[in-house]
C-alpha cells in the first residue's frame, strides 16, 4: 500500500486509474448486458406485462396490492389466471365500484388490448386458466344444443334458472341473468368460479361439455321458442303473481262494476 | 245493454205509490226521505217467453260448463304433453298446457255467467230497505231471516225453475273433478320405498363408485378441487351393472334419493370432525335433495360453503355438517360417507344414515 501511495503521483497513474475505471464498466457492461438483451428481443409478451403491471397499479393494486398478492379488502390474485382477468373486468365487474356483498356487472371501461395486458400480468403472477380461443368456447357438433340444455339443467339451472335468467342467493348476493353474457364471458365462468360461483374444472367438466353448454345458454337466449306462450320475464311465480294480480284482478273488478251499473229494464217506446 | 222497449199493454199499470216506492217529498220539508225511486219492471218480468228465452241462456251456459269440463279431462287423458301449436299472439305454445287451461277457464266463467245473467234477468230485483239491528238476533228476527231465506229462494225461482237448477247443480258437482284428476298425480303413499336409496347396494367389500353426472366417469379426489361444484350418481353395482343410466326405466324416481353433491373444503374450514370423518381428505359428499319438501338443491357458494334451496330457501352450511341455517327445513342434509377403492377412484361403502329428502308418513330417522 505505500508503494502505491507513493506513486501516486507519478506520470502513469492517471493512466493506470483510467484502464481500472474502463475495466470495471466493461465488466458492468458484460454483466448487465445479457438482461437487457433478452429484454431487448423479448416478445410482445413481457411487454405487455409490464405495460399490464402498469394499468395493474394503478386500476387494481388499491385493493389487490401491489403485486396481486391480496389485501384485507382485495383476495390474491396469484394463480387465479388469465382468464379470470379477462371476465372480471370485461364484464365491468373489476375494478369494483364499492365493496358489498357481490360486485354487480356494469359498463367496462378498459379496451380489450388493456385487458389483455393485465391479464398477462397476472397470468405471470402463477399457473392458472387461460383466456379461452373461440375455438375453445365454440362447439361445432349439431346435438351440442340439446347436451347443452341436459348439462345446463344439471349444473348450471338451480342458481340461473332454467331459462337463464338469474335468481337470488343468501344475504344480498345473485345468480345474475345469462341473457346477453357473451359466449367467452360463460366459459371463463365456468373455468374460474367468480365470486360465490362454484368452478367447473376440467377435471370434472371438459371443455367439449362446457362448449355445449355455452351452445345452450345462447340458444335459450337468443333463439328458443316458449312453450308457455309469454314469458314475463321467465322468472316464475314472482311476475306471473304480479300479472295476475294486477290484470286479472282488474279484470274481474272492472266486470263487477260493469254487471252492477247496468240493469235492463222494460220501458216505454 | 240499453233499456228494452215494449209496447204498452204488456207494461203493468202506471207505477203507484205502495209499498214504500216512490213516495213524493213533501215540498215544506227538503230533509224528507224521498224513499227508494219507483221500481221499474225487466223485460223478463212481464214477458213470460223472455223469461223462458233468459232461462234457457242460464242453462246453457251451464252446460257450456259442463262441456268444458268434459273437455279438460278428454284434452288431460288424450294430448300429448309434448305437442305444441302455433296459437296467434301467444307463439308457440304447448298445446296440453293451452287446452287444459283454456276448457278449465271456459267451466268456471260458464257457471259465474250463468249465475251473473240469473241474477239480472230472472231473480226479484225488487229493491227491499233493511233496518240495522243489534249484532245479536231474537227470535223473531231469526224467524225473519228464515222466511226471508224462504221467500228469496221462491223468488230466485229455484223452486219452479228446475232446468236452471239441474244444470247449476250438474256444472258444480262436475267442476271439481278437474282438481281430482290432477290429484292422481300424487299417486300412492311411499311406503318403505323412501327408507333407503340405491348406495344401500354398497358394502364395505363391494363399494359403489361415485359417477359424474357430466361425464358418466368415476371420480378420483383430486378431480375434486377447492371451489368446485360437481354431481354424482352411483356406478355399478351388483343390481345395476352399467350404473344408473338416464334409459334406466326408473331413473328419475332412483336419480330423485340418489343424487349427491361434492364439494371440496380446506380442512382447517372444517366446523364439524363428524363430517369431516364422513369426508375424504376434505371431499364432502351430501344429499341434493332438500330436507323441506325434496327440491333439488345446490346453490353452492363456494365463499361461505352455504347451500341454499331454490323452493323456499333454506339455507345449508356445508362446512358445518349442513346444519340448516335458515328456512324451513327440518334437519341437516344427509352426508354420505366416502372414501377410495383400491384404484383411487372415489367410492361409497354404505347407504345413507337417515333417509334422504322431506319428512314423510313412514319415515324411521
Ligand atoms: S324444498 Fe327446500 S326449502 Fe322447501
Amino acid at each position: 500500500m505505500k508503494k502505491l501511495s507513493a506513486r501516486r503521483r507519478h506520470p502513469l497513474a492517471a493512466l493506470v486509474v483510467l484502464l481500472f475505471a474502463l475495466a470495471i464498466t466493461g465488466g458492468l457492461y458484460a454483466a448487465f448486458a445479457p438482461a437487457e438483451k433478452a429484454q431487448a428481443d423479448s416478445s410482445a409478451q413481457s411487454l405487455a406485462i409490464e405495460q399490464g403491471k402498469r394499468l395493474f397499479a394503478v386500476g387494481c393494486s388499491s385493493c389487490h396490492g401491489l403485486n396481486g398478492e391480496g389485501t384485507p379488502s382485495g383476495p390474491s390474485l396469484v394463480g387465479v389466471g388469465s382468464a379470470a382477468v379477462d371476465f372480471q373486468v370485461g364484464t365491468g365487474r373489476m375494478p369494483a365500484q364499492q365493496p358489498g356483498a357481490q360486485i354487480p356487472k356494469k359498463k367496462n371501461i378498459y379496451s380489450q388490448s388493456d385487458i389483455d395486458q393485465m391479464a398477462a400480468f397476472v397470468a405471470s403472477l402463477g399457473p392458472g386458466p387461460v383466456t379461452p380461443t373461440s375455438e375453445q368456447y365454440t362447439s361445432t357438433e349439431t346435438d351440442a344444443i340439446a347436451k347443452g340444455g341436459d348439462l345446463f339443467r344439471t349444473n348450471c339451472a338451480q342458481c340461473h334458472n332454467f331459462a337463464g335468467a338469474g335468481g337470488a342467493l343468501t344475504q344480498g348476493k345473485y345468480a345474475p341473468s345469462l341473457d346477453g353474457v357473451s359466449a367467452k364471458h360463460i366459459f371463463e365462468a365456468m373455468q374460474t368460479g367468480p365470486q360465490s360461483m362454484p368452478q367447473f374444472p376440467e377435471s370434472t367438466m371438459p371443455e367439449k361439455q362446457k362448449q355445449e353448454i355455452v351452445a345452450f345458454v345462447r340458444y335459450q337466449a337468443d333463439e328458443a321458442p316458449n312453450p308457455g306462450g309469454l314469458t314475463l320475464g321467465s322468472l316464475g311465480p314472482v311476475t306471473e303473481g304480479l300479472f295476475g294480480w294486477i290484470f286479472g284482478l282488474g279484470v274481474l273488478i272492472a266486470v263487477a262494476i260493469w254487471v252492477a251499473a247496468h240493469t235492463t229494464k222494460a220501458k216505454k217506446s | 245493454m240499453s233499456h228494452d222497449n215494449i209496447s204498452d199493454d204488456k207494461l203493468p199499470e202506471a207505477h203507484d205509490a205502495s209499498e214504500g216506492h216512490g213516495h213524493l217529498a213533501v215540498a215544506d220539508d227538503p230533509f224528507a226521505d224521498p224513499g227508494l225511486p219507483a221500481h221499474e219492471p225487466r223485460r223478463t218480468d212481464i214477458d213470460e217467453r223472455a223469461a223462458k228465452r233468459a232461462e234457457r241462456q242460464v242453462s246453457g251456459m251451464f252446460i257450456l260448463s259442463m262441456l268444458a269440463t268434459v273437455g279438460f279431462i278428454a284434452s288431460y287423458a288424450s294430448i300429448n304433453p309434448d305437442k305444441l301449436v302455433y296459437i296467434f299472439p301467444l307463439g308457440h305454445v304447448s298445446a296440453l298446457n293451452f287446452a287444459l287451461g283454456m276448457t278449465l277457464a271456459v267451466a268456471l266463467f260458464c257457471i259465474g255467467a250463468g249465475a251473473v245473467h240469473w241474477a239480472r234477468t230472472l231473480m226479484s230485483d225488487v229493491e227491499m230497505p233493511a233496518e240495522r239491528h243489534p249484532i245479536e238476533a231474537d227470535d223473531e228476527v231469526r224467524a225473519d231471516v228464515i222466511q226471508q231465506f224462504k221467500t228469496g229462494a221462491a223468488e230466485s225461482g229455484f223452486g219452479r225453475r228446475k232446468m236452471i237448477r239441474n244444470t247449476l247443480i250438474g256444472s258444480m258437482a262436475m267442476v271439481p273433478l278437474s282438481g281430482v284428476v290432477l290429484l292422481r298425480d300424487l299417486g300412492p303413499l311411499p311406503e318403505k320405498k323412501l327408507d333407503s336409496t340405491d348406495w344401500s347396494e354398497a358394502t364395505p367389500s363391494a363399494p359403489i363408485r361415485l359417477v359424474n353426472m357430466n361425464t358418466d366417469e368415476p371420480m378420483k379426489a383430486e378431480d375434486i378441487v377447492v371451489g368446485s361444484l360437481t354431481f354424482a350418481k352411483p356406478g355399478p353395482s351388483a343390481l345395476r351393472p352399467n350404473g344408473l343410466q338416464d334409459s334406466d326405466e326408473d331413473f328419475q324416481e332412483a336419480i330423485a334419493k340418489d343424487a349427491l353433491m361434492l364439494i371440496r373444503i380446506q380442512p382447517e374450514d372444517l366446523k364439524d370432525e363428524k363430517s369431516a370423518a364422513l369426508g375424504f381428505e376434505g371431499v364432502l359428499c351430501y344429499s341434493k335433495i332438500c330436507t323441506h319438501v325434496g327440491c333439488p338443491i345446490s346453490l353452492y357458494e363456494q365463499q361461505t360453503h352455504h347451500a341454499l334451496c331454490p323452493c323456499h330457501q333454506s339455507t345449508f352450511d356445508l362446512s358445518d355438517g349442513a346444519r340448516v341455517i335458515f328456512g324451513p327445513a327440518g334437519h341437516p342434509l344427509p352426508q354420505l360417507k366416502i372414501s377410495t377403492d383400491s384404484d383411487g377412484y372415489l367410492v361409497a361403502t354404505q347407504d345413507f344414515t337417515v333417509p334422504v329428502g322431506p319428512s314423510f308418513w313412514e319415515r324411521s330417522a
